[in-house]
């Protein structure tokens, strides 16, 4: 037992965060917001550089299709930092669908999608849908909020225990992308009219495997971005002079970020159970995910808040970056499960279905 | 990064929990379970020094002074298993936890040989001289006065909170021994018998009935020149450093205290229906949440080997997990209702979840309260500027 870093984690930590450093600026990542089309809230140039330059993309993937074959702890290092600079990357959709191939899907499946997924060649979404019917190997329905649907190549669409790849590309496919809230991870509407697609084999390992990568995913990008809305508070509360003095030496305003640091201590070690529960098979797995999930997006959400306030008029303004870590925290509450879903899980794993 | 045990750390898991079963199950089956800090004492000094016969009272010290050098798993093991079989709360848990690694931090040899083997023997009990009247959360305010008469210490002043003082054989005791000095400067750190004509201890009635603590009065007490820890004057950097071992491994055995007044809680919300309420059950499913994580988060604080480092983990702690237990006490009266009202006897005494109610207000004030919980949090932890004092 030692819930710390070995050297080899501390260096991936250390690397990817110089890479969002270097390439995720306010700059790019605006640029990103305002793309179109395939390119809406991705920047292109930094998913090369993660995905091509350091390998990243296939980091929890296994090694025999080109990933890294590392665990959950080392992708949550990587969601993390990527959360912190607000990457415009489609991290999540590669992690749930290449973590659900490897998990549940067919050999045909993992031979045609893993190594380019890996290689960051292809981008894929993952979104759950209801009423969607399977004539035949050809899917129909449709497929709402789906992130970063807008420039994916594949598609994962799960319903109960059963879970579909489809290939964008397919003629029966119609993809709307929509203007969102959280212009960094837009949302797609997918409509399919008997549109190709192959069932994962076992349906549910496969979607067992992509919610925890997406739950971990969420949790640590949200730990990343509630850590760098407190940390720009604090530089701009000890620059900020009101009243002759900065205004970090007011007790009202230190006790509010000392109230943020309390919530993100608790959050990162929400984050790292869940990831050593997933990577070690531990029983605490399921509790600790909705744990995580719950706990790190209702941190992030307060921090982001509390940015905004604590900024005062300047934290209102587009120009200001608080709105794009107060809206993707908002998103980050609302997917794959808000905060009183993820917490009746919980009282399901405590006390069972209530009467 | 590793949570599970290895095979060598899942032995000593049998063997301390094969141990502790059989105690508690056995020879000391009377005082299994109790929670409170002041019933039976004699029996739970008993077990005490039972725990030393055996080796198993401060596994964590070195073996030269009564110890096994425990890792932090096996530490850890010993604190989950200790609370899984019932064993009732540690009479010396102030002597084994905070005088103990206090002596061996800043202790001579001769020191450590004089009082760290009646420490792990169970056979001296310590309590904590700090707070005063004027000098709560103003620690360094104290103005009880130690001045040297010939080969001894002769001490002036009151004491207050000093919790079970009345059970106690031994004191440390923060002093001011230059005359005129302000503030960390002039503070010397002595170690003083509690049994003496000088010193008078009068317990305090609490809020719930219970009187843990007590007014503790020195009218020329006395105690030999060299009974205490660093050197005359310099007394602050122990005193401080003695704090910084109230988070240590004995935070896990107090959270299986948690974990049994929620199993509780839990239990009365599904026999009175309260489970199936969905307010409740968003309740109980965050107070789980928070008592995983600050399980974790004190694992991670433990596991920190970078002590230079700023450690938000250990940093956040306190008012954390104070948060959390007054949080519960008041999800168990809501649980509970009116029924919580009700004492089942004659006396003001209280079961285990209304009693949470009330001395759960005393969590965010005792140990630093909340706001300067905060206050360090942000002076230490984000570097903001201090609070401005005033002038004396």
């Amino acid at each position: 037992m030692e819930f710390a870093f070995t050297d080899e984690q501390a260096m991936i930590a250390d690397t990817v965060r110089g890479l969002f450093a270097e390439h995720a600026t306010r700059a790019r990542t605006r640029a990103a917001m305002a793309g179109s089309g395939a390119d809406a809230g991705i920047d292109r140039a930094l998913w090369a550089a993660f995905a091509g330059e350091l390998g990243l993309a296939g980091i929890c993937l296994p090694e025999a299709c080109g990933g890294a074959g590392l665990g959950m702890v080392e992708f949550a290092q990587v969601a993390e930092a990527a959360g912190a600079h607000l990457a415009a990357i489609p991290l999540l959709g590669v992690a749930m669908v290449g973590r659900a191939l490897a998990a549940g899907g067919s050999d045909a499946q993992r031979a045609q999608w893993l190594a380019p997924l890996a290689a960051g060649q292809i981008l894929a979404a993952a979104a759950r849908a209801e009423g969607l019917s399977d004539s035949a190997g050809r899917l129909t329905g449709t497929v709402q909020f789906v992130p970063h649907g807008g420039a994916a190549d594949l598609l994962l669409a799960w319903s109960g225990d059963q879970g579909w790849l489809i290939d964008l590309q397919d003629a029966g496919v119609c993809v709307t992308p929509h203007v969102t809230m959280d212009q960094t991870r837009p949302l797609a509407t997918i409509t399919l009219t008997h549109a190709a697609a192959t069932p994962l084999a076992d349906g549910k390992a496969g979607i067992s495997a992509a919610l925890a990568a997406g739950w971990i995913c969420l949790s640590a990008e949200a730990l990343g971005g509630a850590q760098a809305a407190l940390d720009q508070t604090v530089a701009y509360s000890r620059d900020r002079v009101q009243f002759g003095r900065a205004i970090g030496s007011f007790q009202a305003y230190k006790h509010r970020l000392a109230d943020m640091m309390i919530e993100i201590e608790q959050a990162r070690s929400a984050v790292y159970w869940a990831a050593c529960a997933i990577d070690e098979g531990s029983d605490e797995a399921p509790l600790a995910l909705h744990a995580a999930k719950s706990f790190c997006a209702d941190t992030f959400h307060m921090c982001a808040g509390n940015m905004i306030q604590l900024h005062g008029g300047i934290g209102f303004t587009w120009d200001h970056d608080a709105h794009l870590y107060f809206k993707r925290a908002r998103a980050i509450v609302s997917m794959l499960g808000d905060g009183q879903w993820h917490r009746e899980q919980i009282a399901r794993l405590m006390m069972g279905a209530a009467a | 990064m590793k949570l599970g045990f290895s095979p060598a750390e899942e032995a000593f898991r049998a063997e301390c929990a094969g141990w502790l079963q059989a105690q508690m199950a056995g020879p000391f089956a009377d005082i299994r379970g109790i929670h409170s800090l002041c019933e039976s004492i004699p029996r739970r000094k008993e077990w005490e020094q039972q725990l030393a016969a055996h080796r198993w009272s401060c596994i964590g010290w070195p073996a030269q002074w009564g110890g096994r050098d425990a890792t932090l798993a096996e530490q850890v093991i010993f604190a989950e298993e200790y609370a899984r079989a019932g064993a009732p709360n540690r009479v010396n848990h102030i002597g084994i936890e905070l005088a103990g690694p206090t002596i061996l931090t800043f202790g001579t040899e001769a020191q450590k040989a004089q009082y760290l083997p009646a420490i792990a023997a169970g056979t001296t009990i310590w309590c904590q001289g700090y707070s005063e009247p004027g000098a709560g959360s103003d620690l360094a305010n104290v103005k009880t006065r130690a001045a040297l008469d010939g080969d001894h210490w002769v001490v002036n002043g009151q004491k207050v909170w000093t919790s079970l003082a009345h059970y106690s054989d031994k004191i440390f005791v923060v002093t001011r021994s230059v005359e005129g000095s302000k503030g960390p400067k002039g503070i010397t750190f002595l170690l003083m018998d509690l049994d003496q004509p000088g010193i008078e201890v009068r317990p305090i009635s609490q809020m719930n009935g219970e009187a843990e603590f007590n007014e503790t009065f020195f009218t020329d007490a006395r105690c030999p020149a060299d009974a205490l820890l660093g050197a005359p004057g310099e007394g602050w950097k122990v005193a401080m450093g003695l704090l910084a071992f109230e988070r240590g491994v004995s935070t896990l055995g107090q959270q299986m205290q948690f974990r049994n007044e929620f199993d509780v809680l839990v239990a009365a919300a599904r026999a009175n229906g309260k489970a199936a309420d969905p307010v409740i059950r968003q309740r109980l499913a965050k107070a789980e949440i928070g008592l995983r994580l600050m399980r974790y988060g004190a694992l991670r604080m433990l596991s920190q080997t970078d002590h230079s480092a700023i450690d938000g983990a250990a940093l956040t702690y306190k008012i954390q997990w104070a948060t959390w237990r007054r949080g519960l006490g008041e999800l168990a009266m809501d649980v509970l209702g009116q029924a919580a009202e009700i004492a089942p006897g004659d006396d003001y005494a209280w079961p285990l979840l209304p009693n949470m109610y009330l001395s759960s207000r005393a969590d965010t004030i005792y140990g630093g309260t909340n706001q300067i919980q905060r206050n360090l949090i942000a002076e230490r932890g984000l570097g903001l500027p201090r609070e401005p004092r005033g002038s004396q």
